[in-house]
């Protein structure tokens, strides 16, 4: 067990190089000059050349990659282009905000989705149950804007029960939350619905009910506990889908995460903040990667760790 | 030349029951989602007749005296927009761009994909570690952050749209491709193939890529799915297909300021993005229920 989470470690340490290589690759290659955004317009050629050296950004491109590895062993992302600040701080500063919506957005998928994948389950082949899985296709199917503009119109706008954006207090969590949670709970009901089916068929389960076990008891009590097991997993996944569709939640409810800030750099050209956003993203995937794959053997001994 | 001594395999794993497209009439909700696609392809084909205007032509009694747009009406069936043109007639012809884009970004990606995955499956060794590691990494990227990145930054048009959403989209196929092709490339008939003198050519294309085909029908229909969404994301962003060619998702992002006071601009769009994602999802789910035998009896 703990050689194999060293090798996954050494694993995600590398997976990640890997991104950094690419991003910078990727930003290093692109159309738009960011110096040109800082010097603005009417800069003349000296400026923008003293602008660029003073950034690093005349030097060759591995001599900047490697630069920009050393610093961040260190602790260092770099100094935002446009906000003069550290990148690092700017995360800091914004990444309890991203945290608190993931963890309510992954509780309202739980909430919606689990009971409704266990009232299909239970309905299996009934209307009830076709139209539960209609239901949990179309969630997976809306746009995450149009959801969230869906919510703001009824909820803030109509009803005016919850502010249209913003931070700070309970209410403003709502909204974003239940955007992401309507969202990711279509997937959360059907591998419900599905593990629920299957164990309802094992041999325990009729050993339970053959023995005079009250339905709600077989159900609450002996396949519920065995059938949530790979939801589990899922969370781990889960948590890599989350990181990786902020941006767009984000930017429509004003909700001052890395996802907004990330599309406030893209839009500036503002490097450090992409590289350091994309990086913290994919820390964000591989960590819920290792999770959903240290849990899995843990929770179904037949899966082996390889 | 081993032609002559092997009879050529059938293209596709021979069906005992009732043919595919039969089967998929059987269920009701892939109907229900081959119904929705045949409209949506329909409409994007016939635009041009059935656009009751010009999706470009700004009316003027398409707006009221204050300079508002019409809500849906019987001239204007969906209202008007804020430049007072015919939400229907750009609904039609945004049909065209997001079915471009999905097929032209999926087919890429499908095709790098099965590239990738047939190639890393086949012939192994450094190459096919090199390949899936890189795939590995992929997946551990943002992907809709890389996309929205590369979108702004490259000036966006159409095409750049759909190689983004290609570049981002490659990696659940490459994988499913190279677990499938590792699994057949060792199977005896591969072997004995082999040992007749065949090359690799003749063992890909006549005995690994006919049996890929069910499968990629089923991501390609999936994958249309997504790509539509990641189009319409990007556009609502702002950095998808430009404006004044309509794109649903752009045709949000042109109005979403005034969802308050308009909402049909936002939640008609949103609707018809809603349905054509659902459709492929619902042909999709149901054709892996019939051509994957693994996910059979599951149900």
């Amino acid at each position: 067990m703990a050689a194999y989470i060293l090798r996954r470690l050494v694993q995600s340490a590398l997976i990640l190089l890997g991104v950094s290589f690419i991003t910078f690759v990727l930003l290093y290659v692109l159309p738009a000059d960011p110096v040109r955004q800082i010097a603005g317009r009417s800069a003349t050629a000296a400026t923008v050349e003293s602008i660029r050296q003073q950034l690093g950004l005349d030097q060759p491109f591995l001599v900047q990659y490697g630069n920009y590895l050393w610093n961040l062993v260190q602790g260092d992302f770099g100094r935002s282009y446009l906000q003069k600040t550290e990148v690092a701080e700017l995360l800091v500063s914004r990444l309890p905000a991203t945290l608190l919506l993931l963890v309510a957005a992954i509780g309202c998928e739980l909430l919606i989705g689990l009971p409704l994948g266990i009232i299909a389950a239970l309905n299996r082949g009934k209307a009830i149950d076709n139209g539960l899985m209609l239901t949990s296709f179309l969630t997976v199917s809306a746009p995450q804007f149009v959801v969230a503009l869906l919510l703001l119109f009824v909820f803030a706008v109509k009803l005016g029960w919850f502010p249209i954006g913003g931070y700070g207090t309970f209410a403003h969590l709502v909204l974003p939350a239940l955007t992401l949670g309507i969202l990711g709970s279509g997937w959360y009901s059907r591998i419900m619905r599905s593990s629920m089916v299957d164990v309802l068929r094992a041999d325990f389960i009729r050993t339970a009910r053959a023995k005079g076990l009250g339905r709600r008891k077989v159900i609450l009590g002996h396949a519920l506990p065995n059938a949530i097991l790979p939801i589990i997993a899922m969370i781990g996944i889960d948590i890599g889908l989350f990181m990786s569709g902020i941006v767009v939640v984000e930017s429509v409810f004003g909700w001052p995460g890395i996802g907004q800030l990330a599309w406030q750099a893209i839009q500036r050209v503002d490097i450090p903040i992409i590289m350091g956003v994309t990086l913290v993203s994919a820390c964000g995937i591989v960590i819920g990667n290792l999770i959903a794959d240290l849990i899995s053997p843990l929770i179904d001994p037949r899966i082996k760790l390889r | 030349m081993a032609d002559a001594s092997i009879p050529p395999e059938p293209l596709i794993v021979p069906e005992s029951g009732p043919s595919v497209l039969h089967q998929l009439a059987q269920r009701k909700l892939a109907l229900l989602g081959l119904l929705i696609i045949l409209i949506c392809v329909g409409g994007a084909i016939f635009a041009k007749w059935l656009a009751p205007f010009d999706p470009f032509e700004q009316f003027f009694d398409g707006l009221t005296i204050e300079g508002a747009p019409l809500p849906p009406n019987a001239a204007f069936w969906f209202g008007t927009d804020l430049l007072g043109r015919d939400l229907f007639s750009r609904i039609l012809y945004g049909a065209q761009t997001s079915l471009l884009i999905g097929l032209v970004a999926n087919g890429a990606a499908l095709f790098i994909g099965t590239l990738v995955g047939v190639t890393a499956g086949y012939f192994r060794g450094m190459i096919g570690a090199v390949l899936m590691r890189f795939t590995d990494l992929m997946m551990a990227f943002p992907a809709l952050l890389l996309a929205i990145c590369l979108a702004a930054i490259f000036s966006p048009s159409l095409w750049i749209v759909a190689m983004v959403i290609a570049f981002v989209n490659w990696v659940q196929t490459a994988r499913v491709i190279f677990t499938q092709t590792s699994s057949l490339a060792e199977r005896d008939y591969i072997a004995a193939e082999k040992t007749l003198g065949a090359g690799h050519g003749r063992i890909l294309f006549k005995h690994i890529l006919p049996h890929l085909i069910p499968t990629l029908i089923v991501w390609g229909t999936l994958g249309i799915s997504t790509t539509v969404l990641l189009e319409a994301t990007l556009s609502f962003l702002g950095i998808g297909v430009q404006p004044p060619v309509p794109s649903w998702g752009n045709i949000i992002f042109e109005n979403q300021t005034y969802f308050q006071s308009a909402p049909w601009l936002v939640f008609i769009p949103g609707a018809a993005i809603l349905l054509l994602a659902l459709a492929f999802n619902l042909v999709g789910d149901a054709l892996r229920d019939i051509l994957d035998p693994t996910q059979q009896g599951r149900d």
